[in-house]
């Protein structure tokens, strides 16, 4: 119940509320006080618009229809009511008919339940006011019948959820009678998405009785209710529209209020409404922040394919900007190979985004310099510069399976951006995109190009996936995690392929890995990154022997080995990664930092050249660290939190 | 469902192993064995009537003769299994029976009804979706990732009311204000062009509404999918983004809602008829169920039933053409 109090807490559920009651107080009260008033037949004044005296005018007899339309709540209340009973008593009966049922009966249950939902309630409704006769009685029996297929549904959905749960199987075992399991097990779980549903259904069959009487089919006089009244009113709406408009109104302020009431408390509660709208899914992990960047003051030669300085990536926070790139600068040569390292949140993704000018508002990418081919990214897009972007970059993404459209046929997909930007025909993109396929080693490309990506495995791909990227005549490729969600077996055909392709186009490329060891393996140089910066810059091949920064040399010493004892646990860095919304004073790494002294919890060590083209930001570079202790596999921890999220 | 496990059961060769087959054939089965409930249960509707319905419809005055002269003309007193036989092979060839009141072949009437129905029907089909997409898409696309909450608490806001509001009640409030008070369009009938504008909003508000907003949430989520992520790196203008990558992905799931939206505006036509006066199937369904004119209401009863089984058909086959998963799925 305390649950059901929330919905006051919005204003649009606490107006349904109040509405509701209203409509429920009006719906006893007014009978009682006002019936004369509504029947009082004045001769005098037939017909006759609003007035002083009769608010709403009167109708053919003279009578008020302000009066009438509050009289005639209750009746309509009344009928609505009865309906929604109608409709869940059956509906519960359709709806567990398939549980008690077994299951050949409840299937022929179920088929002709599909079918009936497929058609509209009011076309149910008349189907049944013909059976059961025009009139309250048969109108009341024809709303609750046709309300009842919709029901029926929604507790077969609930009752099938809530059976196949382990208590329901654990009374099943213990021999527990399928009727006596329904109702103590079973409904008592399922009754509040009902109750729910059955308050919306009530506000449907508000509206649903209105359109019947409204069509004659339903109260007949001398009896009336508000479609009853709007059905008279309609006839007369030049003379007096106020006689149609008023029970109009009231339908509609009291069928919005049981709607949306029964609305507000299934949102409050999170329960799903029948044919409701889908919720908002919970926005994008836009903080995926773990980028490294390497500051790398590289030669200033005119060979430089990017050229980053001073890298920061902002997104609005609760309490203020996040910024999980924090100043991050380093340039690739033509050809070379850039590894970026670091645990999920270290920033690394963001800032291959942010460099490929991917990251969307709100985020926000500031640089000193962001220079790709010696044209700077940081103004306003062109038309050129896209141009560039297009043919010159090529994006490879972490997950191959969602990042193909599933609508679209591979070939299109890859012939798009060349038909965009080189200006080729259809038929000439698409052979140049069976060619690409060829060249990533795709068998059949001309069949598979005419293949939805549902059709390939993960590996073809990514490979597609790349692929598409040598669709233009790409000057850097930057891969995003492109083997973690791929299977271990394809992982090394596709670094195998960007290898390939580097060595034999003489592509720079980027690779984003959690993982130290592809990281060392492909590339020539490694940036390690740690909540939004660069901690340590140096060449691959010196990752495992002489790395500096006691952060590099835990991820290295977290990797096993042919050497690792298999029996010890496997080394894991203690603590957690840094929050990018909460980034201590000093330096970041300093909490879980073996080597960490009161100056490291104080100042921040500076990135630093050591004169050879290495760079380490800290204040106990290279010295000695015990790290048998502690250590981890870091690359398994962190796509969990990646998939968590 | 015969033919469609047939299929199931047979081994997946030749014609059969197409996708586009056995999508089409289990959905034709689908289409069959819904058309026979349809059929069977408007077949019924008059068994199932308390009394005598020849009576009902003649009048309690009505001579014995008469009425024993009708239910014979009707085959009414032959066995139900006999009836059922007769009803099928007269549907086949076209023989809706006869109206009581009208003294017209059924078929005669519909005919004459049917096409002021349809043009009400598709016109605020048409209507509903020109003004949906365009408005959820355009939604969609700027309150993507939290931007513009308010213009979102507006649209949000503003869509359910007009999404609860049934159509009978807005053809009223059109009708006061528009006809009546400004005396712009026509109160009722279909005469002329201008008098199809108030019938049409009518019917085409409520869905639309409805409709962009499920629009505007797929394309939310659509828009934060790795492919649209995969679109933009491509560089491609945001137009083809948005229509050529997003739209298509958020049609597929606004579709099948979308469809019970369009089959509820199919039978929506009844009550805004009856509103406008409208020379179509849902006036005369009602006046025929007020005249006990029962094989009236049974053939137009079937009219709307297959309407809406056609459009449901045509959903999944638009749903198969836009994703082509959607076919797999249901395997």
């Amino acid at each position: 119940m305390k649950r059901w109090m929330s919905v006051l807490r919005t204003p649009v559920g606490l107006t349904a509320t109040v509405l509701s009651i209203g409509v429920l107080v009006l719906a006893v009260v007014a009978p009682l006080l006002w019936t004369d008033n509504a029947d009082a037949i004045d001769t005098d004044d037939i017909l006759a618009g609003p007035s002083a005296q009769h608010w709403a005018g009167t109708d053919n007899l003279g009578r008020d229809i302000f009066y009438r339309t509050l009289v005639a709540t209750r009746l309509s209340v009344e009928l609505a009511l009865a309906a929604t009973v109608i409709a869940v008593v059956v509906g519960l009966l359709i709806g567990t008919a398939p549980y008690l049922l077994g299951r050949r009966p409840g299937r022929v249950v179920l088929a002709g339940t599909n079918i009936a939902v497929a058609f509209p309630g009011i076309l149910l409704a008349l189907f049944f006011a013909v059976i059961f006769g025009v009139g309250a009685k048969g109108a009341v029996l024809a709303i609750g019948f046709a309300g009842a297929p919709t029901f029926g549904r929604l507790t077969q959905t609930l009752v099938a959820g809530i059976s196949s749960r382990d208590f329901v199987a654990a009374a099943h075992v213990a021999g527990v009678p399928r009727l006596r399991i329904l109702f103590r097990h079973v409904l008592p779980n399922v009754s509040e998405p009902l109750v729910v549903n059955a308050t919306i259904g009530a506000g449907a069959a508000l509206l649903s009785f209105a359109g019947l009487s409204f069509l004659g089919l339903g109260v007949q006089q001398p009896a009336y209710d508000w479609g009853r009244l709007l059905f008279d009113g309609i006839g007369s709406i030049y003379v007096n529209p106020a006689a149609a408009l008023a029970p109009g109104i009231a339908v509609l302020v009291a069928g919005l209020a049981f709607n949306l009431f029964g609305e507000s408390v299934a949102k409050g509660l999170g329960v799903g409404v029948v044919g409701g709208i889908p919720a908002l899914p919970p926005s994008p992990e836009a903080l995926e922040a773990d980028a490294p960047a390497a500051e790398q003051a590289h030669g200033s030669g005119t060979d430089l394919v990017l050229d980053v300085r001073d890298l920061e990536v902002a997104f609005p926070g609760p309490t203020g900007p996040i910024r999980p790139v924090r100043g991050v600068s380093f340039s690739v040569r033509r050809g070379e190979a850039l590894g970026i390292v670091g645990e999920s949140g270290s920033g690394k993704s963001l800032t291959a985004l942010a460099v490929s000018r991917l990251v969307e508002a709100p985020g926000r990418v500031d640089a000193a310099r962001l220079d790709l081919l010696g044209s700077d990214l940081r103004v306003e897009e062109t038309k050129a510069q896209r141009r560039l972007l297009g043919t010159s970059l090529a994006m490879v993404f972490q997950d191959p399976m969602t990042s193909f459209n599933p609508t679209r046929r591979m070939g299109g997909q890859l012939a798009e951006g060349a038909r965009h930007h080189q200006g080729l025909d259809r038929a000439s993109a698409l052979a140049r995109a069976v060619d690409r396929m060829r060249a990533v080693r795709i068998s059949e490309p001309e069949r598979r190009a005419h293949q939805y990506p549902h059709e390939f495995s993960g590996g073809m791909r990514q490979r597609a996936m790349i692929g598409m990227g040598l669709m233009g005549s790409p000057a850097l490729i930057v891969a995003d995690e492109p083997t973690t969600a791929l299977d271990v077996t394809v992982q090394q055909q596709v670094l195998d392929l960007l290898a390939a392709i580097r060595a034999a186009e003489d592509v720079a490329l980027v690779l984003i890995s959690h993982d130290v060891t592809v990281v060392g393996e492909v590339c020539d140089r490694v940036l390690v990154m740690y909540a939004g910066k660069i901690v340590e810059d140096l060449p691959a091949a010196d990752l495992a022997a002489t790395a500096r920064h006691p952060y590099t040399r835990a991820l290295v010493a977290a990797v096993p080995d042919m050497d690792t004892d298999l029996d010890a646990p496997l080394a894991v860095i203690p603590g957690r990664p840094v929050d990018p919304a909460d980034v201590p004073a000093g330096c970041a790494f300093a909490a879980r930092c073996p080597l960490a002294t009161a100056r490291c919890h104080a100042e921040e060590p500076p990135l630093e050249a050591d004169g050879t083209g290495r760079r380490v930001a800290c204040w106990h570079a290279g010295e000695p660290i015990d790290l048998e202790v502690d250590g981890s596999l870091l690359g398994r921890d962190e796509r969990e939190e990646v998939e968590a999220r | 469902m015969a033919l469609a496990s047939s299929v199931a059961t047979s081994p997946r060769v030749g014609v059969w192993s197409h996708p586009w087959v056995r999508f089409g054939v289990r959905r034709l089965g689908r289409l069959l064995v819904s058309l026979w409930v349809l059929v069977t249960a408007s077949f019924l509707m008059i068994h199932l009537i308390p009394g005598d319905p020849v009576r009902a419809a003649l009048g309690p005055t009505a001579p014995a003769a008469l009425v024993a002269a009708k239910r014979e003309e009707m085959g009414l007193d032959d066995p139900l299994l006999a009836q059922y036989w007769h009803y099928l092979q007269s549907l086949f060839t076209g023989d809706l029976g006869t109206s009581i009141t009208l003294q017209l072949p059924v078929s005669q009437v519909i005919a004459q009804r049917l096409p002021a129905t349809l043009a009400l029907a598709f016109l605020a089909f048409a209507v509903a979706v020109a003004i949906a997409v365009p408005l959820g898409v355009t939604m969609g696309v700027r309150t993507r990732r939290g931007h513009g909450r308010r213009t979102e608490l507006a649209f949000t806001g503003t869509s359910v009311v007009l999404g609860i509001i049934p159509d009978f009640l807005l053809g009223v409030l059109l009708v006061y204000v528009f006809a009546v008070t400004l005396g712009w369009l026509p109160v009722a009938g279909n005469d002329s062009p201008s008098a199809y504008v108030l019938p049409v909003l009518a019917l085409a508000v409520g869905p639309a509404a409805i409709l962009a907003r499920i629009i505007r949430v797929e394309m939310v989520t659509v828009l934060q999918a790795d492919f649209v992520r995969t679109a933009r790196a491509k560089r491609l203008p945001a137009r083809t983004v948005h229509l050529g990558h997003a739209l298509p992905n958020a049609l597929t799931a606004s579709l099948t809602l979308g469809g019970l939206i369009l089959t509820s505006m199919v039978a929506g036509t009844v009550l805004v008829e009856n509103v406008f006066a409208w020379p179509g199937l849902g006036s005369m369904i009602v006046s025929s169920i007020l005249n006990k004119d029962y094989q009236v209401v049974q053939a137009i009863v079937l009219v709307y039933g297959v309407g809406v089984l056609l459009v449901n058909t045509l959903v999944d086959v638009a749903l198969a053409l836009l994703d082509p998963r959607s076919m797999i799925r249901e395997d």
